[in-house]
């Protein structure tokens, strides 16, 4: 088993950096753009982002948390549930340019829970994708508009994004067997 | 963590980690209950039936919009006018319905137990939604939950749970319940109605409405069950309101933030003043929107056991 770390705390916020810039030049300004996190680690990188928008534009961009739970597709198949915790979306979503955030991009199933989540708040004008890792082998024809690092895997490879929201120094991991 | 059963049968027999879960997990049902779009697809596909041999308006309704909320479908079983009328018996009416495939069974019946007879002989998932004198886990759960959302805690408040007690599955369930979340509980009531060795169960018994009032927390009043007084456990009903009737003046007696609980159908004027149950005080009809919240909850964590 091999363990590397692929990117550092530098690395992760110029990553960060560099998506900021992207979303304002793609959407020209923050005009209608909200970020919307995907739990737990999703919820960070969103907020980020939204510091560094802030910085970069000096214009606020509202953050939401998504917990994608009660619309995955496994839940009556897989046994055991995983724990339920709250959505929080504070904002209209009507009309509004969704930037949805996680941090690792891989079967595409927790972007579709995320999508059909968002609709039954809103029907927003846009949805845009941001991750910080996408590691490949997606399930569904999803893709993602701003990409932190493309890591190429195998399947049995596990990806760990730390953020020291968490209590852990920031840093993500590629452990293989 | 999960909930590692099939069944909800009883609040005795679940441990604090449990309740915690259910009460956490309920939480988060809260808030897709106050989305515009109420529904999430988490059991489609799955079919839940109420099944229920005594009146209940509140409690099937309850479960029935819970199931609904996600995505589940219901059939409500009316026993009037069912094969029940005609002769059959409780466990093959059970096993019909789930030979129609239901992954659910809620079940309220006047006899102590019968929703654990129907949980040791079916795979579908049984939730007892009241057993004769026995139990009725779910509203004991929201009434905790209701609690907890108040108080923002249970460990060490004191609960007074005032009136009919003997015939009262709500205050068994609640007594389990909150004494094993540390809660201190007191019963009060006429002597006929406070069934014997109840100080078993870790509760203080009271049979003055001032004395198990003063200093309470929540007040948790319960209904006299009007159906169930054929022997005359006391003499009239004027004189029991006269003697137990939760009025303005009792309440007082109570801490100033006091919660006033009752799990309905309210007989006011006998068991509560309406001024009180009407009052600022009175989370009555909180405790009837978190009921939905808390049968999600266990409708999803039932349904994660991987048994059914």
């Amino acid at each position: 088993m091999s363990e590397k770390v692929i990117m550092d705390p530098l690395g992760i916020g110029r990553a960060l950096s560099r998506i900021s810039h992207e979303i304002i030049e793609r959407n020209k300004g923050t005009e209608g753009l909200v970020l919307v996190g995907i739990r737990t680690c999703g919820i960070h990188l969103a907020r980020r982002i939204s510091e560094k928008i802030k910085e970069i534009e000096k214009s606020e961009v509202p953050v939401g948390i998504l917990d994608i739970t009660l619309y995955r597709d496994d839940l009556l198949t897989k046994k055991g549930h995983p724990a339920v915790r709250k959505t929080d979306i504070p904002f209209d979503l009507v009309g509004t340019v969704v930037v949805l955030v996680d941090d690792v991009l891989y079967t595409g199933r927790t972007i579709r829970a995320a999508m059909d989540e968002l609709m039954d708040f809103g029907r927003p004008a846009m949805i845009q994708l941001a991750v910080l890792i996408d590691r490949g082998h997606r399930e569904l024809p999803i893709r993602a508009d701003y990409v932190g690092k493309g890591v190429p895997t195998s399947k049995t490879a596990v990806i760990k994004v730390l953020l020291s929201e968490e209590g852990t120094e920031d840093r993500v991991i590629l452990r293989e067997d | 963590m999960e909930l590692k059963r099939k069944d909800l049968l009883d609040i005795k027999g679940l441990d604090q980690e449990e309740i915690q879960l259910i009460l956490d997990t309920a939480e988060s049902f809260k808030e897709v209950t106050g989305r515009e779009i109420k529904k999430v697809p988490t059991l489609r596909g799955k079919t839940v039936v109420n099944l229920f041999f005594e009146p209940s308006t509140r409690t099937r309704t309850s479960f029935e919009i819970a199931a609904k909320r996600l995505s589940a479908d219901v059939i409500n079983f009316s026993v009037s006018g069912s094969s029940v009328s005609k002769g059959e018996t409780l466990l093959d009416t059970a096993r019909n319905i789930e030979a129609m495939r239901a992954d659910f069974i809620i079940i309220r019946h006047p006899a102590s137990g019968a929703p654990h007879i129907l949980a040791r002989n079916l795979r579908s998932s049984v939730i007892n939604a009241g057993d004769g004198l026995h139990e009725h886990p779910t509203q004991a759960l929201l009434d905790m939950f209701t609690i907890r959302e108040r108080k923002g805690k249970i460990e060490g408040l004191t609960v007074a749970i005032i009136g009919d007690i003997a015939h009262s599955r709500v205050a068994r369930s609640n007594i389990y319940g909150l004494t094993r979340m540390g809660a201190r509980v007191r019963v009060a009531g006429p002597p006929a109605l406070i069934p014997a060795e109840v100080e078993t169960l870790g509760v203080s018994v009271f049979y003055d409405m001032e004395e198990a009032l003063s200093g309470a927390d929540v007040i948790m009043v319960l209904r006299i069950q009007l159906e169930r007084q054929g022997k005359n456990y006391f003499p009239t009903l004027r004189e029991f309101a006269r003697l137990y009737c939760l009025t303005q003046e009792r309440a007082g007696h109570a801490k100033g933030d006091a919660m006033i609980m009752h799990p309905g159908p309210v007989n006011r004027g006998i068991e509560i003043s309406p001024e009180v149950a009407d009052g600022l005080s009175s989370v009555i009809l909180e405790q009837v929107t978190n009921g939905v919240a808390v049968r999600m909850a266990v409708l999803y964590l039932l349904s994660g056991s991987g048994e059914i």
